[in-house]
């Protein structure tokens, strides 16, 4: 990752605590001990009352497919306002370098997610959080600010030194304000869409080195609980790999609060990670074992969905646990089982805890198929012009839903929007809403944000020509014939339940709660990202200097120099010159002193 | 430069090119032709390298186990196509699915124009299966295509075994970078045809298939594969695509570099690389190479499956293996290994292979001919049609009539505009009329639509040549001269071979055609050299080329089989030479046909 230009905070004061968090990550055993010296010290209420506190857990889900995914999750919540008049300056929990940059650039909210891999919908199902291949960034800023521009680059600059990507790529082509599609998650009422920033750089590589600084503003660092399990080399031996953070504002009823999250998403490959056998355990995952929760955490937990195998009938779970949670994940119910970290009595009597799922059958059943999924490509052939196809799938069986569809398209490709078309089931489809920004030249991308009504069971198709651009010579990449990255396309919905799809009532219910579909389940947000595009541009050969070089000398030597010659050149009658005798008589003429013969 | 400058040498110039006009040209024609001969000598060659820096030095290993079990996969395949009676699509579907890819089918149906007696079909039903492996943590931007076709008869089981092997085989490895996608293609190049506009939602030629549900975003190479034996000993390579379109010359180099390490004998043109260019018949043998490969790009009809990537500027190939007598015996997992090597170092392209050649003649697999080399020997007879316009324009006493009485544009449009007008019917008709001749001439469809080319063809002959009496030959000469430069300059830019046979045969005839010359005997040789008699020879020359020389009446079925397939590729595919050779060329012959018959 280049990082080419990193603006670090000079000017947020730094004050005693300058040793504990975050750099009480980077310490050893005895973190917690460590921060109550500092708290006592210092005079700060107990920890009984501190108004923070850090949540992790894992939830490991068998995949139809066979593949397995496991994801962790880190909240950390803090009673705090970065933004009130006294500066924050003394955290526990609360990674400070981010705490910095909220009160700095006055964020109000914050998502930011790494991702190598693209979500296999339909062999996967939905994930918990879904993210784009590559880098994803959107910020909501404060209404006090005046110039979010010049926030956002900053931000852009900030973030990129702490995560080691090169979120510093982010400018003015790639940004883009969406109407509709990004509301803030967490409270507040701000909603005008001019202190968002959405940005997307779909050719992002996430590796080890951003890993490696995510890891570090979790309180125990991976030293304790949940995140001795991400090594690396493990991580980054899976199908799909995604790490994210989300600062929002959460609501405690009488003040705000601060909400960290930080998610990592893991999907382990059947075939490679798995030599081809249908047997997980935590062990065979990460090469590692849990043998003890991160002392700092209120929670430590890890869910193993059980939902498909209530009676253990299509795999094994050892080591067996009482312990059973229920929930509505994605608007279908599911079943877990629990391992408690804070409790002892889960790592038994090897002090560890090795999760194992052990298949009884090869086969696991069919998997119902996703309600929402989407897919893009570019049709055509040629470097002059092409079309850029979405497909919307809704496969629910009798119900319609509405989709916010946001395409962000690079200027170098310009869309033909007057071809906008969208059809569904053959015939068209009308958006109810359409807010489209045109690009400019090397200043701002397409965007192009529509309110589409999927019908049921149906294929949605929204296609638009463009024009490929022909750049400017500097403008091309090291690797021009790589092509050129076109960021995923965002379909944010609210999609029908699986809960109240389900009439047949397969599930044991009381019959009195199960007339009417329950209203709260019945609809759920889902947002969902389409496959990244690669367009070739029409690139020209880089000899092509040193030819045009060649070829410009010759021109100018032949053509424009005979005729520079033929314009400049004086043209006399030649005189026919005198013969042999009559010279030699003018030289005696002149010996002679008489006038010469002419 | 004196030469523009100084009036006297200027006129000088002038004077010898009117003066030597004749033999100058003649001059430029031999050297051309010369020239041409000299490109398959081996000191006037290049060597093949690699220029692609991630394919060259990146070091890759092979250790493909699994070439029995994949040899026992393709007889389970012979097994079930024999059954179903054509494509197995279930079984594939779940060959696939276990071996853990993602599969998709998709179905296409083609009405051919009219039957192919060569094939055997009319109307085309089929189902193309595919599955995709997905490379890990990649976003499905990037793919690698490998395919194998399901063909009638006991053909290319081999190839489609040993394709689900490379598969199962290719999914339990870590490193792929890009999404690789085995395609089973049903009815060759059809099917192939249908999968590719599927892929591309794009539909040139008006077929009907289905939307495809899979994708993994824009495809960097290709590679098909034709095997019918257990054992080979040999493996050709074929380049030549629609429209006489190449692969980038890498590829050809990639494939070299792993038959040169795992050592596997490899051919192009089916000829074996001969180390004796000394000699006259190792001389001979490169040229006989050299001469195949310009006679099928000329033909600009796809001589493998892979043939139509080209369009879609994926560099693609098709492997073929040969089962000769030879003693030394290559096996099925040494082939897996090759293929696995060379998919390994497409899976390291950062970019597409763009660093080498596009035009490349090879006159054997270590040799190639770049553009820069070949250029001139067209360039010297294309420039024949140029100095005969410089001559009949100094030269006003040439073909009666001077330039000043210049009778204006419209009185040649009539000879031009019934020139087209054949062509046009040329083009359309033979299709078109096919029915009505089949209901009034004991004849098959296609022996119908053939044989009104044919008639055609020959009727535009005998149209009205005194229909321009007002014209003059001089302006219509100048006009056909200057019309066959700009089309046979365009041709040999897209493809060198077509524009070099059409120059070698049309040039003499443009430049020395006149009607004060010997009638009959002129008549004759344009006759000879029209372009249906070149195509004639193409397919004789061919033959011979290919060691399987025929008699001329079975030379003359070739011929009209080849008429027809030409017709079929432009209609299924796309392929160019037929409307060029119908609405381009041959007006252009009937133009200076005209000429020769001026009254």
């Amino acid at each position: 990752m280049n990082v080419a230009e990193t603006v670090f905070i000079d000017n947020v004061p730094t004050t005693e605590t300058d040793a504990s968090p975050p750099s009480v990550t980077e310490q050893k055993a005895d973190e917690a001990d460590h921060v109550l010296d500092t708290m006592q010290t210092q005079d700060f209420p107990p920890p009984s009352t501190a108004k923070d506190q850090f949540q992790e857990e894992l939830v490991i889900k068998p995949l139809h497919s066979g593949d397995i995914y496991a994801s962790f999750q880190f909240r950390t919540q803090w009673d705090t306002d970065f933004l009130l008049g006294s500066k924050v300056s003394h955290y526990r929990l609360f990674p400070k370098s981010l705490g910095q940059v909220i009160s700095k650039f006055s964020v109000r909210e914050l998502h930011i997610s790494f991702t190598q891999g693209y979500w296999r919908t339909m062999q996967w199902g939905q994930p918990f959080l879904p993210s784009p291949p590559g880098a994803e960034l959107w910020v909501w800023f404060q209404d006090t600010v005046t110039d979010v521009d010049l926030a956002w680059k900053e931000l852009t600059n900030v973030l990129s030194g702490i995560f080691c990507a090169s979120l510093n790529f982010i400018d003015s082509t790639n940004t883009v304000q969406p109407s509709a599609s990004f509301k803030p998650l967490g409270v507040g009422n701000v909603t005008d869409q001019r202190f968002l920033r959405y940005a997307v750089l779909p050719r992002e590589i996430v590796c080890t080195e951003n890993l490696t600084p995510w890891k570090k503003l979790l309180p125990c660092g991976s030293k304790a609980g949940l995140a001795v399990l991400m090594k690396s080399e493990k991580l980054f031996h899976s199908s799909f790999h995604s790490q994210a953070l989300h600062i929002r504002p959460v609501c405690k009823c009488k003040s705000t609060s601060w909400e960290l999250r930080q998610t990592l998403n893991v999907v382990f490959d059947l075939h490679t990670s798995g030599q081809g056998k249908r047997e997980w355990s935590l062990f065979k995952m990460f090469s590692r074992t849990l043998t003890e929760a991160c002392p700092l955490a209120s929670s430590s937990k890890v869910y193993v969905d059980i939902t498909d195998n209530p009676q253990g009938e299509l795999f094994e779970l050892s080591p067996a646990t009482p312990l059973v949670s229920q929930a509505v994940v994605l608007g279908d119910g599911r079943t877990y089982s629990v391992y408690d970290l804070t409790d002892h009595a889960t790592f038994g009597q090897t002090h560890s805890l090795n999760v194992l799922l052990r298949w009884r059958a090869a086969e696991s059943g069919e998997m119902l198929r996703p309600l929402l999924h989407g897919e893009r490509y570019v049709a055509g052939y040629g470097l002059q012009t092409g079309e850029i196809h979405t497909l919307v799938y809704n496969n629910h069986p009798y119900r319609a839903f509405p989709v916010l569809l946001l395409d962000t398209v690079p200027w170098y490709l310009r869309l033909y929007i007057h071809t906008l078309t969208v059809t569904s089931k053959g015939r068209d489809n009308k958006p109810s809403y359409i807010h489209y920004q045109p690009s400019k030249d090397r200043l701002q991308p397409h965007l192009l944000e529509m309110l589409i009504q999927l019908p049921p069971n149906s294929v949605t198709e929204v296609t638009v020509q463009f024009e490929r651009a022909l750049l400017k010579w500097t403008e091309y990449t090291p690797d021009p014939n790589h092509g050129f990255y076109v960021g995923s396309s965002v379909i944010s919905a609210l999609v029908p339940s699986v809960v109240a799809m389900d009439t047949n009532n397969t599930q044991e219910r009381p019959l009195f709660s199960s007339f009417f579909p329950c209203k709260e389940e019945s609809t759920y947000f889902m947002r969902i990202y389409t496959e990244p595009l690669l367009v070739n541009l029409p690139t020209p050969d880089f000899s092509m200097p040193y030819n045009v070089i060649c070829l410009t000398c010759t021109v100018v030597a032949v053509g424009y120099g005979s005729l520079y010659n033929l314009l400049t050149r004086t043209f006399q009658v030649e005189e026919p010159s005198q013969g042999l005798a009559k010279r030699l008589a003018n030289i005696i003429r002149r010996l002679r002193g008489v006038p010469l013969l002419t | 430069m004196g030469l523009l400058s100084d009036p006297n040498r200027r006129r000088a110039l002038t004077n010898l090119l009117t003066r030597l006009n004749a033999p100058i040209c003649v001059v430029c024609y031999l050297a051309g032709v010369m020239w041409f001969m000299g490109l398959a000598f081996e000191p006037f060659t290049l060597r093949t390298y690699m220029s692609e820096n991630a394919m060259g030095s990146t070091m890759v290993e092979e250790h493909f186990p699994a070439g029995e079990r994949a040899l026992a996969t393709g007889r389970e395949f012979a097994a079930h196509k024999k059954k179903v009676g054509g494509m197995p699509v279930n079984w594939l579907v779940k060959t696939m699915e276990s071996r853990g890819l993602e599969v998709f089918t998709q179905s296409f149906t083609r009405k051919l124009p009219f039957p192919d007696e060569n094939k055997e079909r009319y109307l085309v039903r089929g189902t193309n299966v595919y599955g995709i492996l997905r490379a890990p943590r990649a976003s499905r931007t990037e793919a690698l295509v490998l395919t194998a076709p399901c063909s009638q008869g006991n053909a290319n089981n081999q190839a489609v075994g040993l394709l689900l092997g490379l598969a199962q085989y290719f999914r339990s490895q870590v490193y792929w970078a890009k999404d690789i996608i085995f395609l089973v293609n049903e009815h060759d190049l059809i099917g192939m045809q249908a999968w590719l506009e599927g892929y591309h939602h794009t539909n040139t030629t008006g077929g009907d298939w289905s939307p495809l549900h899979g994708r993994g975003g824009s495809i960097q190479a290709s590679l098909s594969l034709e095997l019918s034996s257990d054992v080979i000993t040999s493996l050709d390579l074929v380049l030549e695509g629609l429209n006489g379109q190449l692969p980038n010359l890498d590829l050809a180099n990639l494939f070299h570099a792993f038959c040169q390490k795992i050592g596997v004998l490899c051919t192009i043109q089916g000829k074996l690389q001969r180390n004796d260019w000394e000699s006259t018949s190792g001389y001979s043998h490169s040229a006989q190479t050299m001469m195949l490969m310009v006679l099928k790009q000329a033909s600009g009809r796809p001589w493998g499956d892979h043939g139509l990537f080209l369009r879609y500027h994926i560099e693609a190939a098709t492997i073929r293996g040969i089962n000769s007598f030879r003693q030394y015996k290559t096996d099925t997992t040494t082939i897996g290994r090759l293929l696995e090597g060379m998919y390994r170092k497409l899976n390291n392209l950062l970019e597409r292979l763009h660093q080498s050649y596009f035009f490349y003649l090879m006159p054997s697999l270590t040799r190639f001919v770049s553009i820069g080399y070949y250029m001139p020997a067209f360039g010297l007879l294309a420039v024949i049609l140029l100095l005969r316009v410089s001559f009949h324009l100094s030269d006003r006493r040439g073909l009666g009539v001077g330039l000043t009485r210049y009778p204006g544009v419209l009185s040649i449009l009539t000879p031009v505009v019934i020139s087209h007008m054949t062509g046009v019917a040329l083009y359309c008709l033979p299709v078109m009329s096919q029915e009505m001749a089949v209901q009034h001439f004991p004849v098959s469809e296609t022996e119908a639509v053939v044989l009104t080319a044919i008639a055609i063809y020959t009727a535009g002959l005998a149209l009205p040549h005194n229909t321009h009496r007002y014209t003059l030959p001089l302006v219509l000469k100048l006009v056909a001269l200057l019309y066959l430069a700009v089309l046979l300059g365009c041709t040999a830019l897209i493809n060198f071979s077509l524009g070099f046979i059409l120059a070698l045969s049309l040039v003499p005839i443009a430049a020395f055609i006149t009607p004060h010359t010997h009638k009959p005997l002129s008549a004759a040789i344009m006759v000879l050299l029209s372009p249906g008699c070149t195509l004639l020879y193409c397919v004789l020359i061919f033959q011979e080329l290919q060691e399987t020389p025929v008699s001329l009446q079975d030379g003359w079925m070739l011929f009209l089989s080849v008429i027809s397939q030409g017709i079929l590729d432009h209609s299924l595919y796309g392929s160019l030479v037929y409307p060029l050779l119908a609405l381009l060329i041959y007006p252009c012959w009937l133009l200076l046909w005209n000429i020769l018959f001026w009254k």
